[in-house]
């Protein structure tokens, strides 16, 4: 089964992310931001990663920055979810690694076909 | 769906609380990076739960202040006084906006419209490009920058790109940079992705690729050509679509099959791609840093209901463990100490188990505190003064039940105190003061009490004034011999108002009488101090709990009832007390050189006539918050005990002259006499209107 | 006639505790009703509306008795062991009805309530939400809304 983590500060969109991700047939585990990220993948492995940019302790730049630090040779693939539009921003997740991009607020469909496109 | 919605509005109070006390500290010009960012996150958060159920107006609104604290956390702006202003004016409003969307309105567009555009103006110059709304959220942004690509030949026009090709067979040339891989995308994936669009042909060029030996892992060396014949409804755009993700992280080129063969592209030389290892090293400094914040204590979410429920058993638990008790002490005498020990031990758990029940219910009173602040902030600004809002003892913890019913007192109480207390600016310059009001909220737990303290510096109470319009009301009459302290209090009196053209502010048809009675219905009390001149502080005090109180059973006309101890000063026996009877009938307890007003307790109750004599009777000598006394007459005493509060409130209503009932040790419920509507206040007569015993009226049908 | 029923179109079946007050037959909605308790004697209250019992505790919780008698414009109930008292929760309060005796409970349809008659005294008519027949005897639903103790508290 395909293992999603999906980390984003405001519970509304966990759940929510957890409900469509769920609905869609994925397992999901979730993480309240960057931090909690990092330690929960200590312990799980997803197939895909989806984060949001804005949150405490640590954001979505470092927390990426961090996954594609641990685990190099098999990238696993990070969706960014954000109401950010701008593309400098974009540009730095990028950078960080990010694999791809949806902006809130998300279109289940098209977030489903996307996740669908990038896992194996 | 509305378990969704219900948690987010949840969220959205925590997100606006956070918000406020992060606007407070940078007021107080405390605010660091982390109180800008946590502010934006704030308001992020809600604009991003806003746009996921569609409350455009929430979004749009949030965008425009999100903007300018970027502009404020990124440094371009500083957060001075005007901008912090703005930044309060707008918190109020999203917060409004936040309670429209609730119940599913929207605000009059008119309402923000000119904080909407303060917003925009602050922001302007940074943010001219970025429109706010579902409707920007919606349009599908160009994936990655267009700038990074590398693409030999370069793009097809925008125009090119998104006009359908009538199932033209499509050439790809693709080359992976090492990036690619490294953001955790796949070549196989993506072919994958565009079988789905129509009839594919992969083929790899394996002329780059370099022998095993010399191959570093981290430069990808596979090129491919793709050909797909789109089906019907499927353009380039599509094709571009599932691509989107990868631009500028490889050479990619699209192209009709008639286009020039793509050859170049294999010839296209390995770019000196970013090493992988460039990014992760950012990152490690980045986890570095935002490490720093302390981590959040961990919590959990309850619902209230369950909560009372528990409480609720816990109340059983005592109720029973006293009718226990009870029992046991009717059995003859069994020297059975084994028991005895057992039922105090049950007795000191019982205790404890309440008490970490009830701490359940504590909640910092800061909630409260900020929401007074936008009182100060609107009231200040109706009525022309100049006021700041110092909050003391945020963390105190009180009852969730005491924290909303304080929310109408202490509005009412800090209107008051700009309206009436605080001068204008004028008046405080000429005065020597500081232009700028300042009204302290305080809380402290002091003696088993939660006490809760409104201070302003402003004028002070006028007592010639206040004592001009009593009499003038009828309060009290010129010959009355009334303290300071007696003056002040006649500001709880029904109907008086010190500003006989009633403020528009202020006023609204409430006096401190309802702010005393609210207070008095939470088991509290209100005392007042002011100094002309330097100011007024008006101090509440409350139960730490509302669950249990300390109390005298007494007997009063058949009737068991609850004398609470607190009060209470001293009891005499019958025949001990020297009781002189005034010309019209009253009368009053002589102690040491003062005359206390006697009330048989059955009779204010209207349970019985006066009684002709009070020989038989013991007296419960009781103090009010005023400082007043009276003493009770009742037929018997039983014992003193603690009793769990029910509230009457809850099923039937109020009753005068009864704070609430509870239930005896035998399953009896007895009502619990509030005593300070038992003391006379002066020039008027006893609180509680004495009803005509065996009188009864019906208001639906009188 | 409820097996007749059954087969009917009607869908606003309600089922109905009937009971007696003063030899008349009363019903109020099922719904409304927590419990039947045996009469249990209660506090009086200061400054109540004689109607209002008195309050009773029903397993920690303070509840007030009204007596449906009085409170309908009939006499005093000397209420005794035989009496019962009908726990109801009407939206966020409960509140003990004092009555006779509980006789059955039955389900009727909502739609075949009729107005109540005029032979009614203007009190109780004010009580009565309408008139359901069952096996030829008439019996008053009672708007257990109205008969709530509200805002009548006896100020001297």
């Amino acid at each position: 089964m395909t293992r999603i983590l999906a980390v984003d500060d405001s519970k509304t969109m966990r759940c929510m992310l957890q409900a469509t991700l769920v609905d869609a047939g994925f397992e999901v585990d979730l993480a309240e931001d960057g931090v909690n990220g990092l330690e929960k993948l200590k312990n799980t492995d997803p197939d895909l990663i989806i984060t949001d940019i804005n949150m405490p302790r640590l954001d979505g730049f470092g927390f990426i920055a961090g996954v594609r630090e641990g685990k190099q040779v098999t990238a696993v693939p990070i969706l960014v979810l954000t109401t950010e539009t701008g593309e400098h921003l974009k540009q730095r997740a990028r950078d960080a690694g990010a694999t791809g991009w949806i902006v809130k607020p998300f279109d289940e469909d098209k977030l489903i076909s996307i996740i669908r496109r990038l896992v194996v | 769906m509305n378990d969704l919605n219900d948690m987010f509005f949840q969220e959205c109070d925590d997100l606006l609380e956070g918000l406020s006390s992060g606007l407070n500290n940078l007021e107080d010009g405390g605010g660091d990076a982390e109180t800008v960012n946590s502010m934006f996150r704030a308001v992020h958060s809600i604009k991003g739960g806003a746009g996921a159920f569609g409350l455009n107006q929430l979004v749009g609104f949030a965008h425009a202040l999100e903007n300018v604290l970027d502009d404020v956390r990124a440094g371009k702006l500083t957060a001075d006084e005007t901008v912090v202003a703005l930044l309060f004016t707008a918190g109020d409003h999203l917060s409004d906006l936040v309670d429209a969307a609730r119940h599913g309105n929207d605000l009059p567009p008119e309402q923000g419209a000119s904080i909407l555009s303060d917003l925009k103006s602050v922001s302007g110059a940074t943010h001219s490009g970025s429109e706010p709304g579902g409707d920007a959220a919606k349009e599908e942004p160009p994936a990655f920058e267009p700038m990074a690509l590398t693409v030999d030949g370069g793009l097809p026009a925008l125009a090119d790109m998104l006009s359908p090709v009538e199932s033209e067979p499509l050439t790809i040339t693709f080359k992976a940079h090492p990036q690619l891989y490294a953001n955790g995308h796949d070549p196989a994936l993506l072919f994958r992705g565009l079988e789905g669009l129509g009839n594919l042909t992969v083929e790899a060029d394996l002329s780059t690729v370099v022998p095993l030996r010399d191959a570093p892992w981290s430069t990808p060396s596979l090129s491919w050509k793709i050909t797909i014949r789109p089906d019907d409804l499927v353009d380039e755009a599509a094709v571009r679509e599932i691509f989107e993700f990868v631009e500028g992280l490889c050479d990619l080129e699209i192209g009709a099959e008639t286009a020039p063969p793509p050859g170049d592209a294999d010839s296209v030389p390995a770019l000196a791609a970013p090493s992988p290892s460039a990014a992760p090293g950012q990152a490690t400094q980045a986890v570095a840093a935002k490490n720093a914040p302390a981590a959040r204590s961990s919590t959990i979410r309850v619902d209230l209901q369950r909560v009372d429920r528990l409480i609720n058993l816990v109340g059983e638990l005592v109720i029973a463990e006293a009718m226990l008790r009870q029992s046991m002490d009717e059995m003859p005498h069994s020297a059975n100490t084994g028991v005895d020990d057992a039922m105090s031990q049950l007795k000191q758990l019982s205790g404890a188990i309440q008490e970490r029940v009830m701490a359940i219910r504590a909640q910092p009173v800061r909630s409260l505190f900020q929401r007074m602040s936008r009182i100060v902030r609107e009231t200040s600004k109706e009525a022309g003064k100049s006021a700041r809002l110092v909050t003391i003892g945020d963390a105190t913890e009180v009852d969730k039940t005491v924290t909303e019913r304080l929310v109408d007192p202490l509005t009412h109480m800090i209107r008051n105190a700009i309206d009436h207390g605080l001068e204008t600016p004028e008046q405080r310059r000429a005065a020597g003061k500081d232009e700028r009001g300042t009204v302290t909220l305080e809380a402290a737990h002091r003696s088993g009490r939660v006490v809760i303290t409104l201070r302003d510096d402003g004028v002070g109470i006028n007592r010639a004034r206040v004592r001009q319009i009593a009499q003038h009301k009828g309060l009290i009459r010129p010959e009355d011999d009334l303290t300071d302290t007696d003056i002040d209090n006649i500001l709880f009196r029904p109907g008086f108002s010190t500003v006989d053209a009633v403020s528009n502010l202020s006023g609204r048809g409430v006096g401190m009488d309802v702010v005393r009675n609210e207070i008095q219905s939470l088991g509290g009390r209100v005392t007042l101090q002011s100094e002309p001149g330097a100011g007024t502080s008006v101090t509440i005090s409350l139960p730490l709990t509302l669950a249990v109180l300390e109390g005298m059973v007494v007997r009063v006309a058949d009737q068991t009832l609850i004398v609470p101890t607190s009060p209470l000063r001293e009891m005499l026996q019958p025949g001990q007390a020297r009781i002189h009877t005034l010309c019209d009938g009253d009368r009053v307890l002589a102690l040491n050189d003062e005359l206390v007003p006697i009330t048989d307790l059955g009779a204010a109750l209207g349970y019985r006539a006066d009684p002709v004599s009070l020989d038989l009777q013991f007296l419960l000598l009781i103090e009010g918050d005023s400082g007043h006394r009276s003493a009770l007459a009742v037929d018997t005493i039983a014992e003193q005990r603690e009793v769990v509060i029910k509230g009457l409130e809850q099923n039937y209503e109020s009753i005068p002259g009864i704070a609430a009932a509870t239930i005896l040790g035998n399953g009896k419920i007895a009502l619990i006499v509030d005593t300070d509507q038992m003391i006379p206040v002066p020039g008027k007569g006893s609180a509680v209107n004495r009803p005509v015993p065996g009188v009864t009226g019906d208001a639906l049908h009188a | 006639m409820h097996e007749n029923e059954k087969d009917s179109k009607s869908v606003n079946r309600v089922e109905i505790v009937c009971f007696t007050v003063e030899k008349q037959d009363f019903c109020v909605e099922i719904a409304h009703v927590l419990e039947i308790r045996g009469w249990t004697s209660t506090t009086a209250l200061p400054h109540a509306p004689d109607y209002v019992v008195g309050m009773m505790n029903l397993r920690g919780t303070v509840l007030p008795v009204v007596d449906l008698s009085l409170r309908l414009g009939f006499g005093k109930t000397e209420a005794g062991e035989r009496h019962v008292i009908i726990i109801a929760q009407i939206d966020e309060k409960v509140v003990g009805f004092l009555v006779d005796a509980v006789s059955d409970i039955i389900t009727v349809d909502e739609a075949e309530m009729q107005a109540p008659p005029d032979v009614l005294s203007a009190r109780t008519q004010a009580f009565i939400r309408g008139i359901h027949t069952v096996d030829d005897d008439l019996v008053r639903a009672i708007d257990v809304r109205a008969v709530l103790p509200q805002g009548d508290r006896v100020d001297a």
